[in-house]
């Protein structure tokens, strides 16, 4: 089940690795999106910080980490095509994963549902 | 206070096609439409795009002294200029520093018709207003007049397909006034994409119809905003307010050739651009080419072993290279060359990037 993030990043837990990306309407929002900018793996990250940033034709936009947690894997295919943040932002598009994440952070996210709600959908 | 945004006629329009509409240069304008800036950029590069481009203003000049007033008011000569061509103009202020950008339009020997840009367009009309001979007349016809910009290497089939041959049509930088779909039209073979292209005037009135007429032809889309940025970009062509505005001399920006500065030809900016003490330029504006797609933005400094030597005025992705781009004025003091390596600072990292000439993009249709 995915959680999400008022600055629009969803997680997905399982087996204790978090998976992270934008949300769709983020994507959405920021139009074709052309530049992914990854965190180093093995990077460690508290709740909230900036890990890495999407750039799309006309701006960039930082992303926070939606739990704490350290980087032990990314997505390449991001580097060579970005757009499919903009084809599946939460899906194919996600952008890393975490270990050692701090799971009592999800008590600050939102079900699927009061995301929705909380964008106007 | 903030003046309320104003709507072009094919407000409408844009809504009803998805377009994301945000703020420029005072009017609320369509930035992109569903395909989003990559598709319409992609589109008008190997297709034709239709731009709404009614923010623009037009201005009408005429009288037996209007060739040589405008010939005093502007940087580049209007007497000698052919009648249905067009040329591409500055109007300078007296330190030479650049209030717009323009192209004029010559009608006849004593009619001319210059297209200024949105934001500087009422200070241009009073400024140019006052320098005028009084037997020079001046009407501020943009509210009358709608614009709308067809490019792409199918824009010639597309007007032909719409009932103008390409025999009939106007060659590069020339324009010619007829009637077609009932209405007066001034069509124009300029641009600002380095594709072949065509810009069209007619009465406001008749936007919706032209429009439609045209988006119904084959192989035509609408294009916004965003992707006339990254069109031109790619060309290496300024935009007013970022690679020019009244602090930047058109030598600085790159135009010194254009400008014919020998005696005994004056015009307002003249003294200034001969003065070898005032009018050297203090900067010189340059293309830079990135490593990647990652972009740097307006106002990134330029750097060189850690120093900074200039500032970037605009940067974004060029989507028919594959790469970042920008362009960006560098310190008279330094004299860059194609291939000098640079940094662009984008705040948490510092870019590489190499100076590149431009056009960056230099397969464009334009002159085809």
């Amino acid at each position: 089940m995915k959680y999400y993030a008022e600055t629009h990043e969803w997680v997905e837990i399982v087996d204790g690795i978090a998976t992270v990306g934008i949300t769709e309407f983020a994507a959405e929002e920021l139009g074709d999106l052309t530049y992914v900018e990854m965190p180093a793996i093995g990077a460690v990250f508290e709740a909230g910080a900036v890990f890495g940033s999407v750039e799309s034709v006309k701006a960039a936009s930082d992303i926070y980490a939606p739990l704490a947690g350290k980087v032990c894997e990314i997505n390449d295919a991001l580097e060579t095509n970005p757009e499919v943040l903009n084809e599946a932002a939460e899906g194919e598009g996600w952008i890393c994963r975490f270990s050692d994440v701090d799971q009592s952070g999800l008590s600050k996210l939102m079900s699927r549902e009061d995301y929705l709600k909380s964008i106007g959908k | 206070m903030e003046e309320p945004l104003l709507n072009t006629p094919l407000v409408d329009y844009h809504v009803a096609l998805g377009a994301r509409m945000a703020p420029f240069a005072g009017w609320n304008m369509p930035v992109q439409y569903s395909e989003g800036i990559l598709a319409e950029h992609r589109h008008c590069r190997t297709a034709a795009a239709l731009f709404d481009i009614c923010h623009m203003g037009e201005f009408r000049v005429a009288g037996p002294q209007a060739a040589a007033d405008l010939d005093r008011i502007l940087a580049r000569p209007v007497l000698d200029q052919a009648i249905n061509t067009c040329r591409y103009n500055f109007l300078l202020n007296e330190h030479a520093g650049v209030l717009d950008d323009l192209i004029v339009y010559r009608f006849a020997e004593d009619e001319f018709f210059l297209v200024v840009n949105a934001g500087p367009r009422l200070h241009d009309a009073a400024w140019i207003q006052e320098r005028l001979s009084p037997s020079t007349s001046f009407e501020d016809e943009s509210d009358a007049i709608a614009k709308l910009d067809l490019q792409g290497p199918q824009s010639a089939a597309v007007l032909a397909e719409l009932g103008l041959p390409i025999d009939r049509q106007p060659a590069y930088y020339r324009f010619l006034t007829l009637t077609l779909w009932g209405l007066p039209l001034l069509i124009s073979r300029t641009g600002y994409t380095g594709e072949r292209g065509f810009e069209l005037y007619f009465p406001a009135a008749a936007a919706g119809q032209v429009w439609e007429t045209i988006l119904e032809t084959p192989g035509v889309k609408p294009a916004g905003l965003g992707a006339r940025d990254t069109l031109r970009l790619e060309m290496g062509f300024p935009l007013y307010g970022h690679e020019m505005d009244e602090t930047i001399t058109p030598v600085e920006a790159g135009f010194g050739a254009m400008l014919k500065l020998e005696k005994p030809r004056e015009f307002i900016g003249s003294e200034v651009l001969r003065d070898p003490v005032r009018g050297r330029p203090r900067r010189r504006l340059f293309g830079f080419r990135l490593d990647s797609r990652r972009a740097a933005r307006h106002g990134a400094a330029i750097l060189v072993d850690g120093k900074q030597i200039g500032v970037v005025t605009s940067g974004a992705v060029a989507p028919s290279l594959d790469i970042a781009v920008a362009m960006g004025y560098v310190d008279a003091a330094f004299d860059l060359k194609p291939g000098d390596a640079v940094g662009l600072d984008a705040g948490k990292t510092v870019l590489s990037a190499t100076v590149a000439s431009t056009p960056f993009y230099t397969a464009g249709t334009a002159r085809a």
